[in-house]
């Protein structure tokens, strides 16, 4: 216990050549640059970067210990809770887990429909992400509420399909909760038809202006080899230019049948990361024109699959999906009982973050916000 | 030209403030307390009892089987089984809840009670407008407070209320037919032996 302890006393800094004295900043846990409790311990030698040492835990909810004592079904709303910007695909991975392990067959409409709610989640996500950048940048308020203007008609649809905006609970095992409503669809193809003008509005005003520029390019740059040893995935991977989408990779639900393309980035630095999550948003909408053309009639819940008494024989799954901050994952083990004798989340946020010392060291300390805002993380699922 | 990039920004906000003037579309925002937006059909917030009737007690629809008590993943449902019964709504006699409490600060709208009941019993509200002094006893609803009427669920969630009421109506004229053929083989049987047994009417949703 006394050697655990004495692990997390930060080390004794020693004195630069020059004869300088290192800072020591407490950047968080309730830091206005920090999206959550979050806290980076951070080493400044002048501007510089000497060290950085990211502490979290601040929000540990028990969320893993909560699902092995409560039922499978009963997991399902927590996950909502997880990044709770994307509940609709946290949903899709734990309904995906517990599917394999369960061996539930899925309708094709409500596989539709899955691939539906998550290409607008990815949307929204990647819409507000670059918002939040944005904001960290100092250009408090314009990109971020023209993101959540957009946000917010997704938000409504997802409101009228599930009865709410953020916390969803939608999906099931074996299909989803409940039939879309008279007239989502229409609703959706109109709001389809309007992103991509939403996004030239986001570029016109952002790509090309020399500040986002001058702040973002050759700052926070991840090498593609580090990312792949890391496990980073998601939009910063691709940044990194490694091809690797689950999409792509697994075809899991219906991804097989969408043509549409992985957008790359060269020198892994924030602006990729920017530019990476805008030609994202412009694919997810690929995606969506295809999907929504051809949404099947038919039942939505596999009429096997119960809602009580849920008893998967025992085994072992793990479900994966890329979710818009990168591979979510969920390993499940079942002992034949009504709830999971193992229940593992593999959060995008939390692996992604762990390469964050390696993009700050050596950069400036305003930089290591905008590093860190460009990681996209939510708290609810770092900690869990 | 350096610079460019800039004003391009700027005349796109300068587009959307001009715009906020005139076009509805660029104004989202609205006034909240004064101006409020139509209600969406599907909102759930919070979990109430429905009740038929004018009498909200002797109405209930719920019988106390604790099904979303135990299902519930906050464990925010309390109830306690009464010891007498009242009939429901097909007339057979049923326990009902002598407690009913739902802590509403524990409570994560997540819709799992309303999906476990077998008996339409439990519903989601709309209400939103729940803010109190009393962060205990006032978040604490007990089945006084918690029950509504049916008319109320008819009100706030439509399509979803005339499919239960279809449902429960076929449900009840199917109760009705096996009690009258099982009340007439009762009779023929009567007739045949001294000694009637009545056929055990089928539950609800079961």
């Amino acid at each position: 216990m006394a050697t655990a302890l004495k692990s997390y006393r930060p080390p004794v800094i020693e004195p630069s050549e020059e004869g300088d004295e290192l800072l020591e900043v407490a950047m968080g846990p309730h830091h206005p640059s920090t999206h959550g409790v979050f806290r980076m311990d951070v080493a400044l030698d002048g501007e510089r970067v000497i060290r950085l040492k990211p502490v979290f835990g601040y929000l540990h909810r028990n969320h893993e210990k909560i699902a092995e004592t409560a039922s499978y079904l009963a997991a399902m709303p927590y996950t909502d809770r997880l990044d709770y910007f994307c509940s609709l695909t946290n949903n899709w991975a734990y309904a995906l887990a517990v599917e394999k392990l369960a061996g539930i067959e899925v309708p094709e409409r409500a596989e539709y429909i899955r691939v539906i709610t998550a290409e607008l989640t990815r949307v929204q996500n990647h819409a507000s992400a670059i918002g939040f950048l944005l904001q960290e940048m100092g250009a408090s308020g314009t990109p971020l509420m023209y993101a959540f203007r957009e946000r917010e008609k997704i938000l409504d649809l997802f409101e009228e399909l599930t009865g709410s905006r953020m916390m969803c609970n939608y999906m099931r095992f074996g299909g989803c909760r409940v039939e879309l409503p008279k007239g989502w669809l229409e609703r959706v193809r109109t709001l389809v038809d309007g992103l991509p003008k939403f996004l030239d509005e986001t570029e016109a005003l952002l790509t090309g202006n020399e500040i986002l520029m001058a702040r973002t390019q050759g700052v926070g740059v991840l090498k593609p080899d580090l990312a792949v040893n890391a496990g980073v995935t998601g939009p910063m991977l691709r940044a990194a230019g490694v091809n690797y989408d689950i999409r792509k990779v697994d075809h899991y639900g219906i991804y097989d049948r969408f043509k549409f393309r992985v957008p790359l980035g060269d020198h892994g630095d924030i602006y990729d990361r920017y530019m990476i999550r805008v030609l994202e948003a412009r694919e997810s909408i690929e995606i969506l024109k295809q999907a929504l053309k051809d949404v099947p009639a038919g039942p939505i819940m596999d009429p096997k699959s119960k809602i009580r008494g849920f008893r998967p024989k025992a085994g072992e799954a793990y479900g994966r999906i890329e979710a818009p901050k990168g591979e979510l994952g969920f390993y499940l083990i079942s002992d034949g009982t009504g709830n999971p004798y193992r229940y593992r989340v593999r959060p995008p946020s939390l692996i992604n973050l762990t390469v964050l010392e390696d993009m700050c060291l050596g950069q400036n300390v305003a930089d290591v916000v905008l590093i860190f805002g460009s990681v996209d993380i939510v708290l609810g699922e770092v900690d869990r | 030209m350096l610079g460019e990039g800039m004003l391009k920004g700027l005349a796109e906000t300068a587009k959307n403030f001009a715009g906020s003037f005139v076009s509805k579309e660029r104004l989202t925002t609205v006034q909240y307390p004064e101006e409020r937006i139509a209600p969406i059909e599907n909102t759930r917030d919070f979990p109430f009892l429905v009740y038929d009737g004018d009498d909200a007690m002797a109405g209930l629809r719920c019988v106390a089987c604790q099904i979303c008590e135990k299902e519930c993943p906050p464990k925010c449902i309390y109830i306690v089984k009464s010891t007498d019964k009242k009939p429901d709504f097909v007339g057979k006699m049923q326990i009902y809840p002598a407690r009913f409490d739902i802590d509403i600060s524990v409570c994560m709208s997540c819709q799992i009670c309303v999906e476990v009941c077998p008996f339409e019993a439990i519903k989601m509200d709309t209400e939103f407008e729940l803010s109190t002094t009393d962060r205990f006893g006032g978040l604490l609803y007990d089945r006084e407070q918690l029950s509504r009427s049916n008319e109320h669920y008819h009100k706030i969630h439509p399509t979803e209320a005339a499919e239960v009421d279809a449902r429960l109506a076929e449900e009840k004229a199917k109760a009705e037919a096996k009690a009258k053929a099982a009340a007439e083989a009762a009779a023929a049987k009567a007739a045949a032996a001294p000694a009637p047994k009545e056929a055990p009417a089928k539950e609800p949703g079961a």
